[in-house]
């Protein structure tokens, strides 16, 4: 079992370093730090001064551990547009895309394994049915429509929603969060259905297709037998059976809300560090992109790693070495 | 050889029609999907007018609403114009082009080099395999479309900015090709796996056909079923991902716009009232999607046997 | 007829698909009288299980009982909704599956799955279900202490023997054992069938004991029904049907069933030629028609009913 643990974390450990390479190798080769820094009127000699005074001659091994270090104290260079500190931007906009997912992910999770269970029990129901063909559409609708319909539906024609910003926040230490007030939550509707839509989707189809496989099972074929109510036997055998799977795939999923954060803070304006991202692609802004790609890296790889050892702590079979953990 | 005719009449008799044939919404998606399709491959002619031609606009069409004449020039546009007068109708249809040509053509890519590399796995073995499944699995820890983005930015950031416009459908498909081969070289080096082992392929090994020979002649052909399927749902997220990143306006650039860009800026005008702008793009896009992810849910409802 | 706990009375099952209706069990009757062991003999697809299943109320969906009645005593089973079948099931009626590793949950403790049972069934507290379940372990031969572990720690024998236990704690009148042995080793299987036969005869509880194993039918059941293709084909004592067999289906499985003493070793094995006929491809009249040697003009078209000598053959009909 430790053995299976160091393999794991091993493998993680490898992917982070893979992940800060890449991160790396687009900082140093694609950006041109001498040129942004220096405008294009430099002088031979400055540029050389400026080449040896970034490190820039030093073998590469040297300047990757360089990056490495500096990244693993926050330091990321300064961004070309406005030279501020990449670190400062990051930190002042973590805090709106953080509540914007973790709200999502919970609406996510909550309604499609709701959702999920009752399209799975009433099976044939006319109302299981019409939740079935909506989530199709909610799987083939990308989420900037998503977000633009909403926008057009609950701003522009019903007036209801505001369609942009977060609305007024409150600083708490470093945190500004937007859920303190009326304005922030009223902000926070539109933006965490759309980000959070797609995932629900999923989610509640997984669910279903799980239980119902579940269900086919012997054992709860044996439980009928025993007698034990249709209650029971959903809730007592078939859902602990059925969670396990999900809550891996769940977990992997929430990761990538992050990354459709993007989009979303795109569509809603939302100063999330999505939009700072966007941002520097579009107006070639290495820096931030080698840094937030760095640490959108390093965050699916922690995540993917939480995940697995968590399969690996709720299903006894796999505790003791009964069962090899099916990949999906 | 199995004469045309036969053919035809077991195609007729067998369960792929039947089933197709049952299925209202599947015969719906497709004839959408086709109708959209060749929209898109006859354009010029389809399309009343060209939205590229600068010269041939007037600014004074700009903001008329779909099928009202125009309060300075009479013209009337069966779907609106949008804020430089350009015909909505015209420049759907050539976004539509641009979004099926982007999604394919990058499907395409994926499958090539999917395929390509899960023969080369599969049938090498050893260290081949090897690195090329880990670094399958790597890039899969990822969402492909974070991943398209990065090969975006990059490829944007190597440019010099003069061509940056130019190239962007080329980066864009290469970037959303680049991020979908996984699934196809995963279940093609499986298959390959299976098949390797079989005696047509020791067969052929005797008789002296060099290993890309076999690769290609014998073993492709037995993985074409569930690669086509991998291929229909793969079509649904390139067309996805292509909408979503020119949207995002780090795709299509608005001097070529796919149906993505129309929406980005059309969103713009929702609120003064230019509803148009917005709806027809976006209802095109949904369109197109839906009926793809439909039809490629059919399609991997009769492919797969084991769901029967 | 007075002492019958279980009475089945032109029992038919069907199972609806795509392009028609299969028919699964086709007019059975039979009774269960209190206190007896009755065996199922039959090959795959026989109807068996299905019988087992109907009386129960677990036929899987989209099968369905169309004709027929059920009485377990003095009360009309087969026609309870799911949620009322529950007062039967587990408590008056209950069931045993082949595969003890499937039948149980693997993420609970069996002292858990058992106290569950016990709770649902009798108005007992939770210190009483745990000392029932304590004692139903030890009823089956299995250390108490074990009352904590998960099924996944079990051997084979073990587990069906916690299943056992689990089908026996609400004191049921009849145990319906679908292939209790056939995943179990050859050793095992004499241990869990006797275990199964005391246990009933004890409480006096009826068996209905499901298997494809002459073997098992010979040392275990005292009555035996033979099914065919969905049908009755014979039913009696076993001792006479095993000396005695009249249905020639009958004397086929007992005549292809290899056996020691009767010096079988070194001689070929017996086979009935053919196979049981799929349910989508039944023959007309007599299902057995086609592999018989003592067939008549009649067998073709007419299908005989079980005659007063137990078997369901046109040779019989006239005793």
């Amino acid at each position: 079992m430790l053995l299976i643990i160091l393999r794991r974390l091993g493998q993680s450990v490898f992917v982070l370093f893979l992940v800060a390479f890449i991160s790396f190798m687009i900082f140093r080769y694609v950006g041109n730090p001498v040129d942004n820094l220096l405008g294009q009127e430099a002088t031979v000699e400055q540029r050389d001064a400026l080449i040896e005074a970034l490190g820039l001659n030093d073998p590469l091994h040297e300047q990757y551990l360089d990056f490495v270090t500096r990244a693993v104290q926050f330091d990321f260079g300064n961004s070309y547009r406005g030279a501020l500190p990449v670190a400062d931007m990051i930190l002042e906009r973590l805090p709106a895309t953080l509540e914007l997912a973790i709200v999502s992910a919970l609406f996510a999770m909550i309604l499609g394994t709701l959702l999920g269970i009752y399209t799975a029990i009433r099976r044939n129901g006319l109302l299981a049915n019409f939740i079935m063909s909506s989530s199709l559409i909610g799987v083939s609708l990308p989420t900037f429509l998503i977000g633009v319909l909403l926008i057009w539906l609950f701003a522009v024609e019903l007036g209801w929603l505001p369609s942009f910003g977060r609305g007024e926040t409150v600083q708490l230490g470093f945190w500004s969060t937007s859920l303190l007030t009326v304005s922030g939550l009223k902000s926070l509707v539109l933006p965490a259905i759309t980000l959070g839509l797609y995932q629900m989707t999923l989610i509640m189809r997984l669910v279903r297709a799980e239980m119902l496989e579940v269900l086919r099972q012997d054992f709860i074929r044996f439980a009928r037998a025993r007698g034990l109510s249709e209650r029971v036997v959903y809730f007592s055998h078939a859902l602990k059976n059925t969670l396990v799977p999900v809550i891996t795939v769940a977990g992997l999923q929430l990761g990538s809300i992050v990354a459709f954060a993007i989009i979303t803070e795109t569509v809603f304006q939302w100063p999330g560090v999505g939009l700072m991202f966007i941002n520097a692609v579009f107006f070639v802004d290495i820096p931030v992109m080698s840094a937030y790609l760095l640490l959108v890296g390093t965050l699916f790889v922690v995540i993917n790693l939480i995940v697995d050892l968590l399969y690996l702590a709720i299903d006894p079979r796999i505790r003791d070495g009964q069962l090899r953990r099916k990949s999906r | 050889m199995i004469s045309e005719k036969r053919f035809l009449r077991r195609f007729q008799e067998s369960d792929f029609l039947h089933d197709f044939k049952r299925s209202p919404v599947t015969i719906v998606s497709f004839a959408v999907v086709v109708v959209l399709f060749l929209l898109a491959v006859f354009a010029e002619f389809v399309a009343p007018t060209n939205p590229f031609d600068v010269g041939s606009l007037n600014l004074m069409n700009g903001f008329t609403p779909p099928m009202q004449p125009n309060a300075f020039t009479g013209e009337v546009f069966p779907l609106g114009a949008d804020d430089q007068g350009r015909d909505l109708l015209s420049a759907i249809i050539f976004g539509l082009r641009v979004s099926l040509f982007v999604g394919l053509t990058a499907v395409i890519l994926a499958m090539v080099l999917g395929v390509s590399l899960g023969l080369l796995a599969g049938y090498r073995g050893g260290w081949v395999d090897s690195l090329i499944m880990r670094a399958a699995d790597i890039q899969v820890t990822f969402p492909s479309i974070l991943i398209a983005m990065l090969i975006f930015g990059v490829a944007r950031g190597l440019l010099p900015p003069s061509m940056r416009n130019e190239l962007a459908i080329s980066v864009l498909i290469i970037s959303i090709g680049l991020s979908e081969w996984v699934p196809f070289a995963r279940t093609v080096r499986g298959t390959t796996l299976v098949e390797k082992e079989k005696e047509y392929v020791q067969a052929a090994r005797l008789i002296g056909l060099s290993s890309g020979q076999i690769m290609l002649r014998h073993i492709l052909p037995n993985v074409l079923s569930p690669v086509l399927v991998i291929a229909t749902i793969t079509l649904a997220l390139a067309i996805i991902a292509e909408a979503t990143l020119s949207f995002l306006g780090v795709g299509a650039p608005p001097t070529e716009p796919s149906l993505g860009t129309l929406i980005r800026i059309g969103q713009d005008f929702l609120f003064s009232g230019e509803w148009w702008i917005l709806f027809f793009p976006a209802a095109t896009l949904l369109a197109l999607s839906l009926s793809v992810n439909l039809l490629g849910d059919w399609l991997r409802d009769i492919l797969n046997p084991r769901l029967k | 007829m007075t002492d019958s706990i279980l009475s089945v009375r032109n029992l038919r099952v069907v199972i609806p698909h795509r392009h028609g209706k299969l028919v699964a069990i086709d007019n059975i009757s039979f009774h269960i009288q209190r206190g007896e062991i009755i065996g199922f003999v039959g090959e795959s697809g026989a109807g068996k299980s299905m019988t087992g299943a109907a009386i129960i109320g677990l036929i899987d969906p989209p099968g369905y009982i169309e004709r027929g009645e059920i009485w377990l005593d003095n009360l009309r089973i087969d026609q309870s909704v799911r949620g009322d079948a529950s007062l039967i099931r587990g408590k008056r009626i209950s069931m045993v599956f082949q595969d003890p590793l499937t039948s149980l949950n693997p993420l609970r403790t069996i002292g858990d799955q058992l106290m569950e049972t016990i709770l649902t069934h009798l108005p007992v507290s939770a210190e009483a279900a745990r000392k029932k379940a304590i004692a139903g372990l030890e009823e089956v031969d299995i250390d108490p202490s074990r009352f904590g572990a998960y099924p996944h720690e079990f051997s084979g024998g073990m587990r069906q023997r916690v299943v056992i236990a689990l089908a026996l704690c609400a004191e049921p009148e009849l145990i319906i054992a679908d292939e209790p042995t056939t995943a179990l080793d050859v050793s095992v299987q004499a241990q869990v069938l006797d275990l199964l036969k005391r246990l009933c005869r004890e409480r006096g509880a009826s068996v209905m004991l499901i298997t494809h194993d002459m073997g098992v039918i010979a040392e275990t059941t005292d009555r035996v029904a033979v099914l065919y293709a969905g049908r009755l084909a014979e039913i009696g004592p076993t001792q006479t049907l095993l000396s005695n067999p009249k249905h020639p289906y009958t004397r086929g499985l007992i005549a292809s069933t290899p056996s020691v003493e009767s010096g079988d070793i070194g001689t070929h094995l017996f086979q009935i030629r053919g196979t049981m006929p799929r349910l989508d491809a039944l023959p007309p009249g007599c299902r057995f028609h086609p592999r018989c040697e003592q067939i008549m003009a009649r067998c073709r078209s007419e299908q005989p009913e079980v005659a007063k000598n137990g078997a369901a053959c046109f040779l019989y009909e006239d005793d």
